[in-house]
C-alpha cells in the first residue's frame, strides 16, 4: 500500500491548502468554500488511486474546461515537486515506492542490465496505444535507466527527452502502414507520444534532483501551456461559438429593452387617440415600441498577403457570420473588391470557401498589394446606393496601403451613408500607423475601431455590435 | 469532515464508488470514471453537480439514470429564456384565493368579518401551487432534481437559484422558509452557450462530459441494441467518430448513434458500405449543409456496396 500510517491528517491538510494556493497563483478562482469541498471530497475517495484523487479534486476546484486544463498541469507539477521535496528531506532511497500520491506502483528496483531495447520499445508503443498512464510512467523509468547506462545523457533534460524518444523510434504516426494489415489502428497518436515525453521529462528531472539534492526553481505556466490545445478546426469552432453568442445576444437584447421603462418615447398620436375616451385628458400615455436593431451588415475583408494569417481568421469569422444573419453581404478585396456573398451561402466547408476565394477571378489581385483607396472608390460606385442609415459596415483589414493614396474622402462618404462603421484590425494597436499603415486616416471616420486577433477580441466586438 | 480517513478508509470509499458505478450501469448508463466519481461525491457530500458538455453526450440521461439507480423520483425543471419564479418556484393560486374571499364575504352579512383572518387564511399552503423547485425541496421522499439547460435562463434566475442550491431552502415572504425534508441530488446541465456566474459554480461540483471513447460508446450502443453484431457496432461508432470530427452545425449525439444502430438492425444491414451510409445518414446528420459535407467526406471513404470488409 502506498499510503503508510505516517501521514497525519494535518500534513495532508497543509499540502492541500498550499496546492490550492498554487492554483490561485495560476489564476484559478479557488475560494474557501471550494477548499472545504475539496477536503470532504478527498475523504470520499481512496487516496492510493492517483486518478480518483485527482478527479475528486478537479470536480471541486476546477469549474470550467479551461480551469480543468490548468488544473491538470498544476496538479502534475505540484505533486511532483512535493514528492521530490519530501524525498530530499528524508534523504532516503524512496525512489519507486513513493509515499506521495504522485508515485508509481512498480516496487521492484530497476535492473538496467535486463532491459532489451527492442522489447522495451514494443511495450512502450503498446502502452501509448492503450493510453495506460501508469504503465507509461514505469516504462519511462526503464527507458531512462537504459539510456543512462549507455552514457549518452547530455545533462540537459529537454535534449535528453528528445534523444531518448528518437532512439526508441517513437514518432507520431510511424506505425500507420504496418497497422493496415492487422486491420486495427495501432497508430501512435501525437497526444500519446507527448504524454510519454512528459513522463520521460519527469523521470529525468527526478534523477537530476536526486543527484543535486535540491529542487530547481518553480516556473509558472507559460502562456502556451495555458491555452487549450487547439487546431485550426477547433479555432473555427471557437469562432462559430462566439458568433452563436452574438446571435443569441441579438435575440435576447430586444426582450431586455422591452422591459425597461426608462427612456421610452411617448407616441403623441396614439396618446391623443387614447385620450378621446377620457374627454381629451391624456390619462394613459402610449409609448413608441422599441424595436431591437436588426442590422443589415456589409463586411469587407482584406485577403492580401500582408494579412495572410489573419485573413484565415477573418474569413472564418465571415463564414460564421453568414450562418447567423439573414441580411449579410460579404466582400473580399485585395487590389479590387469582389462580392462573395453567394459563395459563402453555397459552401458550407470553410476550406473550400477559402480556396474558391483565392482562385476567384473577381479578386483581381494583379500585384498582390492591397489598394484601400481603390477599394473604397469601387465599393462606393457599386454598392453605395444600397447603403442606408440602418446598415452596418464592418471592415476587416490592417489598413496597410503599400504607400498608395488612402482616399480617406471616399471612405468618409461611405461611412456617412452607412449607419455605423466598424473597423477590425488584425494587428495589435501598438503597430497601428507604423510603417505604411494609415489607420489614423480611417480611424476617426469609423464609429469605432478594434484590434481583433483573438476570439476574445471578437467577443468584445460582438458585445458592442449587439448594442442597439 | 467527521470520519477520520485512515488506512482503513481505503476499502470503504472505493466500495461506495464501485457501488455507484454498478448501480448506474444497472439502470442503463455506462458512466466513465469521472462521471461515476462525481455522482458518488454528489450523494455523499450533498452538493449540486454542474454538468457541462456538448449536446447529446448524455447529461440529462445521467440525471435520469441516477434517479433510477437510487430509486428516487426525478423532478425536472426545463429552463428557457424568460423562466421566472412563478414557473420555477411557486405561485399563489389566485382563483382559489378569490373564491375564498368571496365565500368569506358571503357568510358574514354584518359587513367585515375580520379581514385579517381571511388575509392570513388565503396565504396558507393550501393556496400554494408548487412548481418544480419547491416540489423538490418540500418532497417527503428524497428526489433527484434536474435543472436542465441552466444556460438558457438569464442571470437573475441564477441568483435566485443560489438559495435553493446552497441551503436547500426557499423563502416565501408570506409563509416563511420552507426547508428541505430530505437531501435532494441536484444536477444542473449546461450546453455552455453562456458563461455561468462564479457564485453558482462555487456551489457546485463540476463535471465535464465529453463524447465517450470508442470502446465505451461501443458498449453503450451494444447495451441499448443488444442484437446488433459486435463488429458492426464498432464500425458504426468509428464512422460516427469520423463524422464528429468534421466541423458540423450539429454533431451526432450518442442517442443518434443508438438510433442509427437500431435502423441498421431493422434494415438488416451486415456492414456499413457507402450505399447504406448514404441512405441512412439522415439519422445522424440533421442539417442539409451538413449532409452534403458528410456525404462527401465520410461517405466517399467507405467501401462501395458489394465489396467485403472495409479498408478505409
Amino acid at each position: 500500500m502506498p499510503r503508510p500510517a505516517r501521514a497525519p491528517r494535518d500534513l495532508i491538510a497543509d499540502q492541500l491548502v498550499s496546492f490550492c494556493d498554487e492554483l490561485r497563483s495560476e489564476g484559478l478562482a479557488v475560494g474557501t468554500s471550494e477548499i472545504l469541498d475539496a477536503f470532504s471530497a478527498v475523504e470520499q475517495v481512496p487516496w492510493s488511486d492517483r486518478l480518483q484523487f485527482r478527479e475528486a479534486l478537479a470536480a471541486t476546484l476546477a469549474k470550467s474546461q479551461e480551469d480543468r486544463h490548468l488544473f491538470e498541469q498544476v496538479f502534475d507539477r505540484w505533486f511532483f515537486r512535493a514528492a521530490e521535496l519530501e524525498a530530499i528531506d528524508r534523504e532516503g532511497p524512496v525512489e519507486a515506492d513513493g509515499a506521495e500520491p504522485d508515485r508509481g506502483e512498480s516496487g521492484e528496483p530497476i535492473d538496467g542490465e535486463r532491459i532489451d531495447v527492442d522489447e522495451l520499445t514494443e511495450m512502450i508503443r503498446q502502452a501509448i496505444a492503450d493510453g495506460d498512464d501508469a504503465l507509461m510512467r514505469d516504462l519511462a523509468q526503464l527507458a531512462v535507466a537504459a539510456f543512462g547506462r549507455r552514457g549518452e545523457g547530455s545533462g540537459v533534460v529537454g535534449v535528453d527527452v528528445q534523444r531518448i524518444r528518437r532512439s526508441l523510434g517513437l514518432t507520431p504516426g510511424s506505425q500507420a502502414q504496418a497497422a493496415d494489415g492487422a486491420g486495427e489502428d495501432v497508430e501512435l497518436d501525437r497526444d500519446g507520444v507527448r504524454r510519454f515525453e512528459g513522463h520521460l521529462r519527469r523521470e529525468l528531472e527526478r534523477r537530476l534532483i536526486e543527484r543535486t539534492g535540491k529542487l530547481p526553481p518553480a516556473r509558472p505556466l507559460a502562456d502556451l501551456d495555458r491555452a487549450l490545445p487547439t487546431n485550426p478546426t477547433q479555432d473555427l469552432a471557437a469562432v462559430h461559438r462566439s458568433v452563436t453568442m452574438l446571435k443569441r445576444r441579438l435575440a435576447t437584447l430586444g426582450n431586455e429593452q422591452r422591459g425597461r421603462r426608462r427612456g421610452r418615447v411617448v407616441d403623441v398620436r396614439r396618446t391623443m387617440r387614447a385620450s378621446l375616451e377620457t374627454g381629451g385628458v391624456p390619462l394613459t400615455l402610449r409609448y413608441r415600441p422599441r424595436r431591437p436593431r436588426r442590422p443589415e451588415i456589409y463586411v469587407l475583408c482584406d485577403v492580401s498577403t500582408s494579412v495572410t494569417s489573419a485573413s484565415v481568421f477573418f474569413l472564418s469569422v465571415l463564414h460564421a457570420l453568414h450562418d447567423s444573419f439573414r441580411k449579410l453581404r460579404s466582400f473580399v478585396f485585395i487590389e479590387r473588391i469582389s462580392e462573395v456573398t453567394e459563395t459563402f451561402e453555397r459552401e458550407r466547408d470553410f476550406r473550400k470557401v477559402s480556396e474558391r476565394i483565392s482562385q476567384d477571378g473577381g479578386v483581381a489581385d494583379i500585384s498582390g498589394y492591397t489598394d484601400y483607396g481603390r477599394v473604397w472608390l469601387e465599393f462606393l460606385e457599386e454598392i453605395s446606393a444600397d447603403l442606408d442609415p440602418r446598415s452596418t459596415v464592418i471592415v476587416l483589414g490592417d489598413a496597410r496601403t503599400n504607400g498608395r493614396d488612402p482616399h480617406a474622402a471616399a471612405f468618409a462618404k461611405l461611412t456617412e451613408r452607412a449607419g455605423r462603421t466598424f473597423w477590425l484590425n488584425p494587428e495589435p494597436r501598438l503597430y497601428w500607423n507604423y510603417g505604411d499603415s494609415v489607420m489614423a486616416a480611417y480611424e476617426p471616420l469609423t464609429t469605432e475601431s478594434f484590434e481583433c486577433w483573438t476570439t476574445k477580441h471578437l467577443e468584445h466586438f460582438v458585445d458592442v455590435v449587439a448594442k442597439p | 469532515m467527521s470520519p477520520p480517513p485512515t488506512a482503513a478508509a481505503g476499502s470503504g470509499p472505493a466500495a461506495g464508488l464501485e457501488a455507484t458505478r454498478d448501480a448506474l450501469a444497472a439502470s442503463g448508463y455506462l458512466a466513465d470514471d469521472s462521471a461515476a466519481l462525481v455522482s458518488h461525491l454528489a450523494q455523499q457530500l450533498g452538493k449540486p453537480v454542474l454538468v457541462e458538455g456538448p449536446a447529446g453526450v448524455g447529461k440529462t440521461e445521467l440525471a435520469k439514470a441516477l434517479s433510477r439507480a437510487t430509486g428516487r423520483e426525478l423532478i425536472r425543471l426545463q429552463c428557457y429564456e424568460g423562466l421566472d419564479e412563478a414557473k420555477a418556484l411557486y405561485e399563489w393560486n389566485y382563483r382559489k384565493q378569490l373564491l375564498r374571499i368571496q365565500a368569506e364575504a358571503g357568510t358574514g352579512p354584518e359587513g367585515e368579518p375580520a379581514g385579517g383572518e381571511v388575509m392570513e387564511d388565503i396565504f396558507g399552503e393550501e393556496f400554494l401551487l408548487t412548481r418544480p423547485l419547491l416540489a423538490a425541496i418540500a418532497s417527503e421522499a428524497p428526489v433527484v432534481l434536474l435543472i436542465d439547460e441552466i444556460d438558457k435562463t438569464d442571470q437573475e434566475f441564477e441568483a435566485m437559484l443560489l438559495e435553493v442550491l446552497s441551503d436547500f431552502q426557499i423563502s416565501i415572504p408570506e409563509l416563511g422558509v420552507v426547508e428541505a425534508q430530505s437531501m435532494p441530488i441536484v444536477l444542473l446541465t449546461s450546453n455552455n452557450s453562456r458563461e455561468l456566474t462564479e457564485a453558482l459554480k462555487r456551489r457546485c461540483l463540476y463535471l465535464w462530459l465529453d463524447y465517450p471513447a470508442i470502446d465505451r460508446e461501443v458498449e453503450i450502443v451494444r447495451l441499448h441494441v443488444p442484437d446488433l453484431d459486435a463488429g458492426l457496432a464498432r464500425r458504426l461508432v468509428e464512422v460516427v467518430g469520423m463524422v464528429r470530427e468534421l466541423d458540423l452545425k450539429k454533431p451526432p449525439s450518442i442517442a443518434e448513434s443508438i438510433d442509427w444502430a437500431r435502423a441498421l438492425l431493422l434494415l438488416g444491414a451486415d456492414q456499413i458500405d457507402s450505399e447504406t451510409f448514404n441512405r441512412t445518414m439522415s439519422i445522424i446528420v440533421k442539417h442539409r449543409t451538413d449532409l452534403d459535407l458528410v456525404a462527401e467526406r465520410v461517405g466517399m471513404r467507405l467501401p462501395a456496396a458489394g465489396r467485403n470488409d472495409g479498408t478505409s
